[in-house]
């Protein structure tokens, strides 16, 4: 196994499409395993997406687990990740391996239903909500080339829906 | 060496402020750094992280003739800046309620009172003219944790007839 090279923006391959993966052999799990160390030797995060290393590959992972008190599934691997459904708004602060030193706020859909392959090419359905649906779809646009800078909300944004809500007494 | 400054620009508004303000600091050889920029009650104002090779009496003069031309009053401060030393917000409340005097003080009395740092403040009026509403909005670190604050929200709410929420940030670093 590996550490891998993060890259940081302004690199441009950070802002590149990647492409699905289609053949589910021993090198795509050493990549995956590569790419969990890369995750785990960097500052805390509960996300990475194969691109940030430089490999333009439909492949995430997700570990929302350092979390507590939020519904998870653990570790995952997900490889040509597809969103089937979602619904709901919610901003969350967001922030990047490959931007540091800066967060900001996104809107984000509360609950997704998604379709991936797993390490070995099997399908795997998950529903995912809040924080660990918000670090899936973070983590979903690296592979489109985007990343959280492109979806910022103005301070100001979030009152103006939260305004609507009904204060928690 | 370089020192930074706060420049601070404060006018009536109309379109192109920013872009001819920018484009003199640039031409005299200034960087700038964090900004915050908002159109207040028709009146547009700046304050802007400015780094310049220059002195304090020398980035003025450079500034008077956009000043003047932009209809803009000035105000330069010599300031230890810092980058790359964010801080990060671990709470956000919003306050509302009828406008009347006072209100700023009384929430953000009990909330500093309660151990609330705050990093970014923003009000509003809004409702109908007869009939306003006073807004605030604000992130900030809770120093003595979210549960202070919660309780101090519920005390204004009760004794101040306001509407208060609070929402804990959780950031994701992804």
């Amino acid at each position: 196994m590996a550490v891998l090279d993060v890259l940081l923006y302004p690199d441009p391959r950070l802002k590149q499409a990647s492409k699905p993966v289609d053949i589910f052999d021993a090198a795509l799990r050493d990549f995956v395993a590569d790419l969990q160390e890369t995750m785990l030797s960097g500052p805390p995060s509960v996300g990475i997406a194969a691109p940030q290393t430089g490999r333009l590959e439909r492949i995430v992972l997700v570990d929302v687990s350092g979390k507590l008190k939020t519904p998870h599934h653990g570790f995952m691997t997900l490889i040509n990740p597809e969103i089937i459904s979602s619904d709901g708004s919610v901003l969350g602060r967001e922030g990047c391996l490959s931007v540091p030193d800066y967060t900001g706020n996104v809107y984000r859909a509360e609950r997704i239903a998604l379709t991936a392959k797993d390490e070995f090419g099997l399908t795997r359905n998950y529903n995912f909500t809040g924080f660990e649906a918000r670090a899936v779809q973070h983590e979903m646009d690296h592979l489109d080339g985007l990343l959280f800078l492109d979806r910022l909300v103005s301070r100001r944004d979030r009152f103006r829906r939260k305004v609507y809500k009904a204060p928690a007494h | 060496m370089d020192q930074w400054y706060m420049l601070t620009f404060v006018g009536k508004d109309r379109t192109g402020i920013v872009a001819n303000v920018t484009r003199a600091l640039f031409e005299g050889k200034c960087n700038l750094g964090e900004a915050s920029m908002a159109r207040l009650g028709g009146n547009f104002t700046i304050m802007l992280m400015v780094r310049s090779p220059g002195s304090l009496e020398e980035l003025e003069s450079m500034m008077t003739p956009v000043a003047e031309k932009e209809g803009l009053r000035v105000h330069v401060d010599a300031i230890e800046g810092e980058l790359h030393h964010h801080e990060e917000p671990d709470v956000r409340i919003s306050v509302y309620g009828a406008d009347r005097a006072g209100i700023v003080a009384d929430v953000t009395g009990a909330l500093a009172e309660a151990g609330l740092n705050i990093l970014s403040l923003e009000t509003d009026v809004g409702g109908a003219p007869a009939d306003p509403i006073y807004i605030i909005y604000l992130d900030g670190i809770a120093t003595l944790g979210i549960e202070k604050l919660d309780q101090a929200l519920k005390t204004l709410r009760k004794e101040k007839n306001l509407d208060a929420s609070l929402t804990s940030i959780e950031p994701l670093t992804a």
